[in-house]
């Protein structure tokens, strides 16, 4: 099986967010960088299929040079062979027109991804994929099984979920309990180091959106406390202050 | 601005998120939606109500489940015979997976979790919240065709309009469009959906294990809210995945979040930032919580959430 593996370069999910430039640049100071915790799903479930079925699996960023310690990280949890487009990635659809166009060059039975990135949480670049390859695509996909040329997919929809059944090739965005991270060990941090990162440059750099400014959300009042015997007032205001209930 | 919006229905019912995706269409321009599978006429008229002229429905029977590429198909055929210049969705997880296909289709350009009317004055600008609610971006969108997913309860009700008129739209759809066979679904019946929910009750690991969940079930009967818990809560198998709250999990933006038994972890509170108010109920005063809660109360969940039920059930007998 070859499976094409995309991640994205985050923030850490603990990270302060803050803004450089007159609010027109992520302030990267001090943040630590991860590979997309849905993602990281993705690549886990891939490594799994690998090992139970044989095949490679491909890891793709589309980044610029210092995502690649994020993409090394992928290849000591078990990717075989890395690539990076070498671009900001600046909008989804510039972003999803450089993996569809990776894509094409290799023969790959799943595409597998995360349901969003949690940077921009668009969830867009699955769908944008499948259409540019013509594939179907599938998302949050929570279950992924795989048997000669079908999958059995179970997909989140709101409230449950659903049971399809599928042939591959297709696009997937992933999200738990669809595998369990993986950590590196020693052995797959020693060996990322001489597997293949190759970089290649975009093919095209149509872009359909222009990011303008960033923006904090306005600081949290502070916070009432009321007595645990006196739960008659936070009744009283939740009706009459907040008037949310 | 001529303005087209995608209907979800759930048990027949047009659903909260997709009445507010059809408020910010008439808040921008004049709005005709299309919604897809079995849903009575009757209902579909009702999305007057809320600024819709007229409902185009594709009735196709095929359609009752939400499949991704036949609806791809739908929607970018009405967007086109409608003449539309801006494609509203609410975001869910089937919006989600539907519009970035659509986007591709049209060559419209696409912005999720948008969070306000967009500018207009210097291009089309809309805000647009990212970073699990941790910030927001102003994005132009450069395109003539665009997309707008919108952000859960970032919009008000608009209530005052007249039944809009209802066509059928039929499309031809190709069988190849039909490739994945769904074999099984299940649904919590029912119970009120968590990403539309007005009012959520959500318990984490201080609950200490499944059997305990009926305290939170009964408030949130009280409430008419849906119920969510801490990713612990869902990973042990407490509860069910899709009511796990937060980056990883669902992200709720109700008017009143109540978290019990919750430490506040900023993966946790990332889901729940853009909720209008949020209850706190810990038995550690220094739990993280606190210092993002409207409204926080130290004490035992299993004393105090029996005594808050009695409370609110009185005060909205
Ligand atoms: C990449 C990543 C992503 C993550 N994504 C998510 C996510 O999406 N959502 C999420 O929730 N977590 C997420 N987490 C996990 C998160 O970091 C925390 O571990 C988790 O939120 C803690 O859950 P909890 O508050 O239920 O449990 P705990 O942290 O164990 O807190 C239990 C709380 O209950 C209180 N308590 C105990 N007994 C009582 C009682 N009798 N009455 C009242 N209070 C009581 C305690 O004081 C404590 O504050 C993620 C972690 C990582 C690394
Ligand atoms: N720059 C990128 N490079 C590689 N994959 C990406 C990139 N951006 C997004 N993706 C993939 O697309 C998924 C959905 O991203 P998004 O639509 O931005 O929420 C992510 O979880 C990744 O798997």
């Amino acid at each position: 099986m070859n499976i094409l593996v995309c991640i994205t370069h985050v923030p850490d999910t603990t990270s302060r967010i803050a803004f450089t430039e007159n609010n027109t640049k992520f302030d990267k100071n001090g943040v630590q960088f991860i590979i997309g915790p849905y993602d990281d799903y993705a690549l886990a479930r891939a490594v799994e299929l690998k090992e139970a079925n044989g095949g490679k699996v491909t890891v793709l960023n589309v980044g610029e040079a210092e995502t690649e310690p994020t993409l090394r990280k992928a290849l000591a949890i078990g990717a075989d062979e890395a690539i990076r487009v070498n671009a900001f990635p600046s909008d989804s659809y510039f972003v999803a027109k450089q993996i569809a166009d990776v894509a094409k060059q290799g023969e790959y039975d799943l595409i597998l991804m995360g349901r969003e990135s949690i940077d921009f949480n668009g969830g867009m670049v699955h769908g944008m994929v499948g259409e540019m390859l013509g594939l179907p695509s599938f998302s949050p996909v929570m279950v992924l099984e795989v048997e000669g040329n079908t999958a059995k997919i179970t997909r989140e929809i709101e409230g449950g979920k659903e049971k399809l059944e599928v042939n591959l090739p297709f696009v997937a965005g992933c999200q738990e309990p669809i595998a369990e991270w993986k950590i590196p060990n020693m052995r797959g941090i020693m060996s990322a180091r001489t597997k293949p990162l190759n970089v290649v440059e975009p093919t095209d750099n149509t872009k359909l959106t222009e990011i303008a400014q960033y923006e904090l959300p306005a600081p949290k009042g502070a916070v009432k406390m009321i007595d645990a015997d006196n739960v008659e007032e936070l009744v009283n205001l939740l009706k009459n202050e907040a008037k949310v209930i | 601005m001529s303005v087209l919006v995608f209907i979800e229905t759930e048990d027949g019912k047009i659903k909260k998120s997709s009445r507010e995706a059809i408020s910010y269409g008439a808040a921008i321009g004049e709005v005709t939606a299309i919604a897809l599978g079995s849903v009575s006429n009757e209902e579909l008229a009702s999305a007057g109500v809320n600024g819709a002229t007229k409902v185009l429905h594709a009735a196709d029977e095929k359609l009752n489940a939400g499949l991704i590429q036949p609806y791809t198909e739908v929607i970018a055929k009405a967007f086109e015979s409608t003449g539309a210049e801006v494609l509203v969705t609410a975001k869910s997880s089937l919006a989600d997976a539907v519009v970035g296909r659509v986007s591709v289709k049209l060559g419209a350009a696409l912005a999720s979790n948008v969070s306000e009317l967009p500018k207009t004055d210097s291009g089309f600008v809309v805000k647009q919240s990212i970073y699990t609610g941790k910030a927001f971006v102003n994005t132009t969108l450069t395109t003539d065709k665009k997309i707008l997913a919108i952000k859960k309860n970032a919009i008000e009700l608009k209530t005052d309009g007249a039944a809009a008129s209802v066509e059928a739209f039929d499309v031809a759809l190709d069988d190849a469009l039909f490739g994945a066979k769904i074999t099984s679904s299940e649904k919590a019946e029912g119970d009120v959906l968590l990403p539309e929910a007005d009012i959520v009750v959500s318990g984490g690991r201080g609950l200490k294990g499944p059997e305990n969940w009926g305290i939170i079930e009964d408030l949130a009967k009280t409430l008419g809210a849906a119920t969510g818990c801490s990713k612990p809560v869902s990973d042990m198998d407490w509860r069910p995945h899709h009511e796990h709250v937060g980056q990883t999990g669902v992200k709720v933006s109700p008017s009143l979040y109540i978290a019990v038994g919750i430490s506040g972890a900023i993966q946790h509170l990332a889901g729940v930032n853009s909720s209008k108010y949020i209850v706190v109920i810990n038995k550690d005063e220094e739990a993280p919580f606190f210092k993002a809660a409207d409204y926080g109360i130290v004490g035992d969940a299993f004393e105090v959430l029996p005594k808050l039920n009695e409370a609110l059930k009185k005060a909205l007998a």
